[in-house]
């Protein structure tokens, strides 16, 4: 492919690098300002050097909760990527059903963070809500707000239900973007469902779950207001993740300085797995 | 193996076709022997997709009777019909190998690991694919992509037909002879039952050993390229194979004899034709049209309009009255620029009553 | 309006696309860039049209430097290989398209598209939106919005490739009608030599980004100045093989040889590179010079009109076309006659120095 270059083409993209700019560069420096500078307020700041990224890195408190959310994107990308793959699999391709299935599908995503969480913190309390209620009449003891393991349960649970939809929809368009010649000539070769789906349909859609991952990555690591919401990081701290921890510290305490070293910590940590998963997963798209 | 009948074949789209204009395909009988070269070409929405993927299961039809051999297989899928396809866009399975996208329909079949070993080795040797067996089939070019397709049919020794469906369009001109002359050769060595289908002429008409002209979902013809050329069983045969296409000159005919403009047109043979009038028409194909010289007979008096160099020949495009007629001058032959006499070669022109052969 | 290439290259990415490239392309004529798929020709319309800059050089409209001004104020227009038109918009609004975008009044409008829609013999699709037509009437859609407005200059980049085999030839056909009586400069892209042949005109073989030669049509058909212009204009392939010439002798193998006619007679001594095209090796005797070969046939084609023979020599294939039906069976010896005086003598920088008069 002939590619035409034309310098003018950067005058385009100005406004979107100011808009950036404004955005995410300034704020970034000024997060970077405070963590290396101590202040009681008042405006008087003292240089303060790397310290506050000591002290975050060293911190046990900062362990858990990087570690409660590695655990949790890592559930569910186990969980939404196949789930989300499976469903657009059993999608109908054609046919009056298909906009009814996306437009169930995209549902979910049409609805703000806030409200999801509001939704399922009702939905899953032991007394009024639905989810929890019947859990408690078939014999479960279940309560979010009192039982850790219960809050995992039910915060991973609306997180699938909220998200899932979007690796399905993602996965769905790449599945009809495949020329219906491939399917016929693997009826052809005699190829097994599970062939086409590991010959045809998954290398054809690794660029589709590329991205997916990498959203649903980014996100589910991010994840903020649906827990808080939901479970405000409790019982005790046990679904804390980073970015309620770092609310915490950061207007909770106002420790401006631990709070934007945690940040910038946790700004690199996104950045350089996001790095790894797309460099892992291109990998063979070069050769 | 196998020999294919078409029997009382219909096909529609839609739902419970009442109107003949409801069938993408109007009743045909075909019958295609074992281990035969076959070409269906037509122009596009004609009806010959329709067709190929009727014979490869792909769609089953509407009416009438598909037999390989003595089994009707109209109700089966492709893999139960042991047919092979080469579709226009090439497909290979991008993660695998080459050796492996051959091995592939075996090993789905349980073959042996040995005998799979040997097929795949024995068909990369055939398709000059060797070199590049342990290469990742993502990596070809279009045509090394299309032998691989090719190939994936040819490993199979249970194969009862193989398909093409326009297997050339993405293909580089100046390797399409490469590998046009590939498939022929492979046709000899094997001799297992082809079908191409194809809109290009050329195609046809070199690979295929018989080749059925379709026309607005009808056979229109089925022939040798000779007999196509030579006798065209229809105008639109005439028009549609060669290049240019077959003159189609209104006449009338006169004391048994057709006439065009006043002058007699000499035709072989006698005239079978019925009282009831139609639409007449002489057909003469630009190959057997001549200037005249200075030899007698009957000749017909035009003026050239426009001369197209060919390289091997010329198109020479002349006007009697307002009838177009065009003619091949082989290259060296002179041209003459203005009035001149035309004859036509009496063995090779045709009567045509509306639109049809009739002497 | 003329068009000059001042040795103009491309490079992109430190990857050279066009080679430095000098073209005089002259007001009112019609020129057809062949050459195969990757051989530059898009590139070198892109440079042309102003889509693209060269990388060094300069690119002159009627004796004006254009080489930094942008497609929008050079008044040119572009048909391509796939079908563009707008989905949304009526043929008539496609073609009409343009002059809108001009500024033009709805009367010059109205009379515009009208003529130009029965030029192209769109005017019963007119109300129809492109979905509705054949690729052959979208295609002519498509030539009919590069033909509305006055351009100065409008270049086809393989306009048929996409069309049915019948089609193209019927479209081949009415193309330079379209542009008979304009003063426009035409620059037309293909692969296939008999096309570029058809059109007449001038033709540019080009090979690996470079314009191998240019000139009227029909000479750079029959005297290609080098081995790779040949090859470019020749489909079937050019036949190619090493002959010695020896005083008045020429000699393909041990056993072959012939007298060398007037234009290779006075060549040095040494080895040769013979081309000759397909059709001038046939299997009959067309003239009494032409050369005996035989060899095993590889492949037999009959297309009804004619035949093609693929035929082994020594591990050299030679391909013959020729009128008529001449049947031969696979793996049968043919004996095949090669008119030599019609063949093109290259020397080892694949230099034309011999051949067809």
């Amino acid at each position: 492919m002939n590619k035409t270059v034309n310098q003018k083409a950067w005058f385009l993209v100005l406004p979107v690098f100011l808009f950036v700019a404004f955005n995410a560069i300034i704020p970034l420096m000024t997060v970077v300002n405070y963590s290396v500078q101590e202040t009681f307020g008042n405006n008087i700041f003292s240089w303060s050097g790397v310290q506050w990224f000591q002290d975050t890195l060293q911190s046990d408190r900062f362990h858990a909760s990087l570690g409660r959310q590695l655990m949790f994107t890592a559930i569910i990308l186990a969980i939404e990527i196949p789930l989300g793959l499976a469903i657009a699999l059993a999608m109908p391709r054609k046919g009056p059903w298909v906009s009814v299935c996306l437009v169930l599908m995209a549902l979910p995503l049409l609805i703000p963070w806030n409200v999801v969480g509001s939704m399922w913190n009702v939905f899953a309390l032991p007394e009024i809500g639905l989810m929890g209620r019947g859990l408690n009449a078939l014999g479960f003891d279940f309560n979010y707000t009192r039982q850790p393991g219960d809050a995992w349960f039910t915060i991973v649970l609306m997180d699938v239900w909220h998200w899932t939809s979007l690796v399905v929809l993602l996965c769905y368009a790449g599945l009809v973007a495949i020329p219906n010649d491939y399917y016929q000539a693997a009826k052809i070769d005699g190829a097994s469902a599970w062939a086409v789906f590991r010959f045809i349909q998954l290398p054809k859609l690794k660029r589709v779950l590329t991205i997916a991952i990498l959203l649903r990555f980014m996100d589910s690591f991010m994840i903020y207001t649906e827990v808080q919401v939901l479970t405000g990081g409790g019982p005790g701290s046990s679904t804390t993740f980073l970015s309620i921890d770092l609310f915490k510290v950061a207007l909770g305490q106002f420790d401006l300085g631990p709070a934007g070293a945690m940040s910038i910590i946790y700004f690199l940590i996104i950045l350089a797995m996001s790095w790894v998963f797309y460099t892992l997963m291109m990998r063979n798209e070069a050769k | 193996m196998a020999r294919i009948l078409i029997d009382k074949l219909r096909h529609a789209y839609v739902q419970n076709p009442q109107k003949p204009e409801d069938y993408a395909l109007k009743e045909m009988s075909l019958e295609l022997a074992d281990g035969g070269a076959y070409a269906l070409l037509g122009p596009s929405g004609c009806g010959k997709t329709t067709l190929l993927n009727l014979i490869s299961g792909l769609l089953h039809p509407t009416e009438g009777r598909i037999l390989f051999d003595d089994t009707d297989v109209g109700q089966l899928t492709p893999e139960q019909r042991n047919i092979a396809q080469v579709f226009q866009f090439p497909v290979v399975y991008d993660t695998m190998t080459v050796y492996d996208n051959l091995a592939f329909p075996l090993k789905n079949r349980g073959v042996p690991a040995g005998e799979i070993d040997s097929r795949v080795r024995e068909i990369a040797g055939m398709l000059d694919l060797g070199p590049t067996l342990n290469k990742r089939a993502a990596g070809l070019t279009a045509d090394g992509k299309q032998k691989i397709s090719l190939g994936r049919g040819l490993v199979r020794s249970d194969v009862n037909v193989i398909m093409f469906d326009e297997p050339l369009t993405v293909i580089d001109p100046h390797l399409k002879w490469v590998l046009r002359s590939k498939l022929k050769e492979l046709h000899h060595r094997i001799n297992r039952t082809m079908i191409y289908v194809t809109h290009d002429q050329t195609e046809a008409l070199t690979f295929a050993d018989r080749v059925v002209v379709m026309n607005l979902g009808e056979v229109v013809q089925v022939g040798t390229p000779v007999e196509l050329f030579e006798r065209p069983a229809h105008t639109f045969v005439g028009h549609f194979i060669g290049s240019p296409g077959m003159n189609a000159l209104p006449c009338t005919v006169e004391n048994g004899r057709p006439t065009f403009l006043g002058h007699a047109v000499p035709i072989p043979g006698e005239i079978r034709l019925p009282n009831d009038g139609g639409r007449l028409e002489i057909g003469i194909r630009p190959e057997f049209i001549k200037f005249s010289g200075l030899e007698s007979g009957p000749t017909i008096a035009v003026e050239v309009t426009k001369v197209s160099d060919a390289g091997r020949f010329r198109i020479v495009e002349t006007r009697a009255q307002e009838h177009r007629i065009r003619l091949l001058v082989p290259e060296g032959d002179p041209v003459p620029s203005g009035a001149a006499q035309l004859r036509f070669d009496p063995k090779h022109t045709h009567l045509y009553r509306d639109g049809w052969l009739v002497g | 309006m003329t068009l000059e290439l001042k040795n103009v290259t491309k490079s992109v990415d430190g990857a050279v696309h066009i080679h430095e490239t000098n073209l005089t392309l002259e007001e009112g004529t019609f020129n057809v860039l062949l050459g195969t798929t990757l051989s530059g020709k898009t590139t070198l319309m892109q440079l042309m049209a102003g889509l693209d800059k060269p990388s060094t050089g300069e690119i002159w409209f009627n004796g004006k430097n254009v080489t930094g001004v942008s497609v929008q104020k050079r008044n040119v227009s572009m048909v391509y290989q796939q079908f563009i038109n707008y989905p949304h918009f009526t043929v008539y609004e496609n073609i009409a398209s343009p002059l809108r975008v001009a500024g033009a009044d709805a009367k010059t409008i109205d009379a515009r598209v009208q003529s130009v829609a029965e030029l192209l013999r769109l005017k019963p699709m007119l109300g129809r939106k492109p979905a509705e037509l054949s690729g052959g009437q979208q295609q002519r859609t498509a030539m009919a919005r590069a033909l509305v407005k006055d351009s100065d200059m409008i270049l086809l980049d393989e306009p048929l490739a996409n069309l049915d085999y019948k089609l193209r030839e019927e479209m081949r056909d009415e193309l330079p009608r379209l542009f008979a009586d304009r003063h426009c400069t035409v620059i037309y892209a293909t692969t296939e030599p008999t096309e570029a042949l058809l059109f007449g005109g001038h033709t540019a073989t080009l090979h690996e980004g470079r314009v191998t030669q240019f000139g009227p049509t029909g000479e750079i058909y029959r005297k290609p100045s080098d081995l790779i212009s040949a090859q470019v204009f020749s489909d079937p392939p050019l036949n190619t093989a090493t002959v010695m010439k020896r005083g008045n002798e020429v000699m393909l193998g041990p056993n072959i040889s012939w007298y060398a006619n007037d234009a290779a007679r006075d060549l040095p001594d040494g080895d040769y590179l013979l081309g000759i095209r397909a059709h001038h090796i046939t299997p009959f005797q067309q003239t009494p010079d032409a050369v005996a070969i035989e060899g095993h046939v590889l492949v037999a084609e009959l297309s009804g009109s004619e035949s093609v023979l693929h035929v082994d020599l020594n591990g050299t294939t030679w391909i013959s076309q020729s009128h008529g039906v001449h049947p031969f069976e696979v793996g049968s010896t043919a004996r095949l006659y090669v008119d030599v005086a019609r063949g093109f003598l290259f020397d080892r920088a694949n230099r034309l120095v011999g051949g067809l008069a």
